[in-house]
């Protein structure tokens, strides 16, 4: 039961495995061109595991900016996992503290999105396959992005970068067709962005137009108590 | 630099780190409301909608068309119920086709 569970996790997980791989590649490969070390290039993935920011900061330290400002820009780029971790939380109910420190470690949009768009509730082992196995793929992708550096242009990982879109369309578009509410809540969601990313970066936008969206669902959503 | 380069990954994953657990104690401490509940509960959704666009546009920077192609290529897919995999593949292969082929 506890094995069937975690292999169910690693399944649904392969979508977003198939596209890490190809970013974290193209993130080793960068990192590496950039003179950043492979450890330190490794390091990062495992210890921070959020792709944007990871590629903001390569850039950020290639422009010469300065630490303090590369790790706010990770925080105001990284904050959308604070809202999305609160809205897992109660798929992660009478799980122990630590094992959900340790799961919600692991909030990425693409584990996020995922993780919530499946019917498992307070199954640890679910979540643990699913989390692992996009951080595993993550790091491998990394360290293989790195090894292959001198091997690869950067060009042909790059034409992978639709992947992950193409994943987020991918779950979308089931829980669409099921009622026609969603579509509307993404469509607020996505109209929001499109507005705000005018005036404010990519992570505030993000963060402002998931929690907009949302609520502007409400009024279709809400059901009558 | 090398110990610089460390020191700004350890800051990196505190400010991601954090953020993604502070939930797990400020959750347990209050039952949200039944309006609260709705909105978390649309939270995924709206994410879903802002992740996807405009940044889909950027997947080739000199031509948004191309990766607002592949999106189509890829909602195409999805709506007649093709595996994830197939989608993300039909999309991945669109954008190669119009990198490599048309411009």
């Amino acid at each position: 039961m506890k094995k069937q569970s975690f292999k169910k996790g690693i399944l649904v997980a392969v979508p977003i495995a198939v596209g890490y791989i190809p970013i974290a590649l193209t993130f080793g490969l960068i990192a590496q061109q950039s003179g950043v070390s492979l450890l330190h290039t490794v390091l990062m993935s495992g210890l921070v595991f959020a792709g944007a920011s990871q590629f903001m900061a390569i850039n950020m330290m290639m422009s010469g900016s300065g630490g303090l400002e590369i790790v706010l820009a990770s925080f105001i780029l990284n904050f959308r996992h604070f809202v999305m971790s609160i809205s897992l939380q109660d798929k992660l109910s009478s799980i122990s503290k630590l094992n959900k420190i340790l799961l919600t470690s692991g909030i990425t949009d693409e584990t996020f999105a995922v993780a919530s768009l499946h019917e498992e509730k307070s199954d640890r082992f679910f979540f643990s396959g699913l989390f692992l196995t996009s951080y595993i793929s993550w790091i491998i992708g990394t360290i293989l992005g790195g090894v292959l550096s001198n091997v690869i242009p950067a060009d042909i990982s790059e034409s992978m970068s639709i992947s992950l879109y193409a994943m987020f369309i991918g779950l979308l578009i089931p829980a669409v067709r099921k009622s026609w509410k969603y579509f509307v809540v993404s469509g607020f969601g996505l109209g929001l962005n499109t507005l705000i990313s005018l005036f404010l970066s990519t992570g505030w936008s993000i963060v402002l137009a998931t929690l907009g969206g949302a609520l502007l669902g409400i009024l279709f959503t809400r059901r009558k108590s | 630099m090398t110990n610089h380069i460390a020191f700004i990954i350890l800051g990196m994953s505190l400010v991601t780190l954090i953020p993604r657990w502070l939930p797990v104690w400020l959750v347990d401490r209050f039952t949200p409301p039944s309006w609260v509940r709705d909105w978390l509960n649309n939270i995924p959704y709206a994410a879903l909608g802002a992740l996807i666009f405009p940044g889909i546009l950027s997947v080739e920077k000199e031509e948004p068309l191309i990766g607002f192609m592949g999106g189509i290529v890829a909602v195409g897919l999805a709506y007649f119920r093709f595996h994830i995999i197939i989608v993300v593949l039909g999309a991945i292969l669109t954008v190669f086709m119009l990198k490599y082929l048309l411009f």
